[in-house]
């Protein structure tokens, strides 16, 4: 009950909106065929909710495999750029490319690299979502408390015990903030991807969008917001459980 | 930082190293650790048995995802002592420190003497014979400090080890220890080693005598003389 009341200061935002749009299209301040009635979205997700479900699920499926793809591989390369400041000096530089990489230029040559298909969209995904996970992750794993790493030397830790009993755990609040920036990035890869190649609510969008059907652009884009929101959701369910007792941002 | 320092330190003494901020006090502790190694010079230990060092820092630095049970049994863990032996022991060294109830709790969830307390265990679980401590008491409320310096003094009485204990507080020094070393403020110098003329037995009523007075006016003008 409490928490259901803490919402509803979001939802007064979010309904005034809607019924002011609602008004200004059937009053005709703005066009249909720009703007379409909240009315005329809510028709189109459930005339059209068999081919946006299914494609709800392959863009979901898509973005996920990248965003695991993405977390696994960042965290690996976060834990070999910490091993050595030459390394670091050597190949940092080079992952800043994920950053800067505008994956809608490249998404032609996921293509051809990986042919049309969940291949490239997950790909996709993968490129852009990577760097938050390697910058958050390796800003974590450098800045464990020194007194700390005395201590582990002091008892003849090993490099690999020190890595597991205390740099990843005292990274951990740094590599979920990682992927929770991680996560909305997968989607929009994902998104990116299926505009170019592939199937899944970016190619409902493309393909509506050639059919004037801005109704039905306004549904497949709400439902890729729903699909990154519920990532995001996941991401501080899991934040929560492993965070809550010992770190301020969870209590 | 430091040079020319000449420092013999006897097994079982209780020994505080005084100085200003930067002189050093803290570096000499992590070279007698093995933390550090000297750019010069050298550490002996005689005899050169392997034996166990503890380090207490200045803040608790607890691994806040660990229980205090945890964390105090944690230099066990990296030793490779079985579950229930080193829980086992660091109930028993919990115990020693009187926060054996807290156990279950997180460091999050005590106070900043408890903490300490937690700290001072997990150094003590390994059964130290030597005990370095790096201002461990500095950041507490002086009625905590009281407690612990009590405490300190206890175990140290009781278990035999050797502590090396760095602080600024003239008055901490001159109360725990047994011998006191005044560090110059550059180049690691020592200025006065003086063997503290106060009984064995230390408790509260002895930080209103007069003897104790005496002692800390004696460190206090070797600090200030330039």
């Amino acid at each position: 009950m409490k928490r259901l009341r803490s919402i509803i200061p979001a939802l007064i935002p979010l309904l005034v909106v809607i019924a002011a749009a609602e008004l200004a299209v059937r009053n005709g301040l703005v066009k249909s065929y720009l703007v379409p009635a909240p009315s005329s979205v809510l028709r189109a997700i459930i005339e059209s909710r068999a081919e946006l479900f299914g494609a709800f699920l392959t863009t979901s499926a898509s973005a996920l495999v990248g965003f695991l793809l993405s977390t696994v591989a960042g965290i690996a390369i976060a834990v070999f750029l910490s091993s050595s400041r030459a390394i670091q000096r050597a190949f940092y530089p080079y992952t800043v490319f994920f950053q800067t990489v505008p994956i809608i230029a490249i998404a032609p040559l996921l293509v051809i690299w990986f042919g049309y298909g969940t291949r490239t969209v997950i790909a996709s995904a993968f490129v852009v979502s990577i760097f938050p996970v390697i910058a958050n992750t390796l800003s974590g794993i450098l800045s464990t408390e020194p007194a700390l790493r005395d201590l582990f030397r002091l008892y003849g830790a090993s490099t690999l015990v020190t890595l597991f009993k205390l740099r990843f755990p005292a990274a951990l609040p740094q590599i979920l903030t990682g992927l929770r920036v991680a996560s909305g990035l997968a989607v929009i890869g994902a998104i990116v991807g299926e505009f170019i190649g592939g199937q899944g609510l970016g190619s409902v969008v493309d393909v509506a969008r050639t059919q004037q059907r801005v109704d039905k652009v306004f549904a497949a884009v709400l439902l890729a917001s729903v699909l990154g929101l519920a990532l995001f959701g996941l991401i501080n369910l899991v934040s929560y459980l492993t965070l809550r007792r010992w770190h301020v941002s969870e209590q | 930082m430091i040079e020319g320092m000449n420092l013999e330190i006897a097994a079982g003494e209780f020994i505080a190293i005084l100085g200003p901020s930067g002189c050093g006090k803290s570096t000499l502790l992590r070279m007698i650790a093995r933390l550090a190694e000297p750019t010069a010079g050298s550490i002996t230990i005689q005899p050169e048995t392997q034996f166990q060092t503890s380090f207490v820092f200045q803040d608790a630095h607890l691994l806040p995802w660990r229980t205090v049970l945890e964390n105090a049994a944690l230099p066990l863990e990296l030793m490779g002592v079985e579950r229930e032996e080193r829980h086992a022991t660091a109930r028993t060294t919990l115990q020693q420190v009187s926060l054996y109830e807290a156990e279950d709790r997180y460091p999050a969830q005590l106070s900043g003497g408890m903490r300490m307390r937690a700290s001072l265990a997990r150094a003590l679980v390994t059964q130290p014979r030597l005990l370095l401590l790096d201002e461990p008491f500095a950041a507490l409320d002086e009625i905590t400090r009281f407690r612990l310096d009590t405490q300190l003094r206890e175990l140290w009485r009781k278990r035999g080890i050797t502590v090396v204990f760095v602080t600024h507080s003239i008055s901490e020094a001159a109360f725990l220890a047994n011998r006191a070393v005044v560090l110059t403020k550059h180049g690691g110098g020592i200025k006065l080693d003086r063997r503290l003329d106060l009984p064995l037995e230390r408790n509260d009523d002895l930080r209103m005598d007069p003897r104790l007075g005496h002692e800390m006016k004696v460190l206090l003008s070797a600090m200030e003389e330039e």
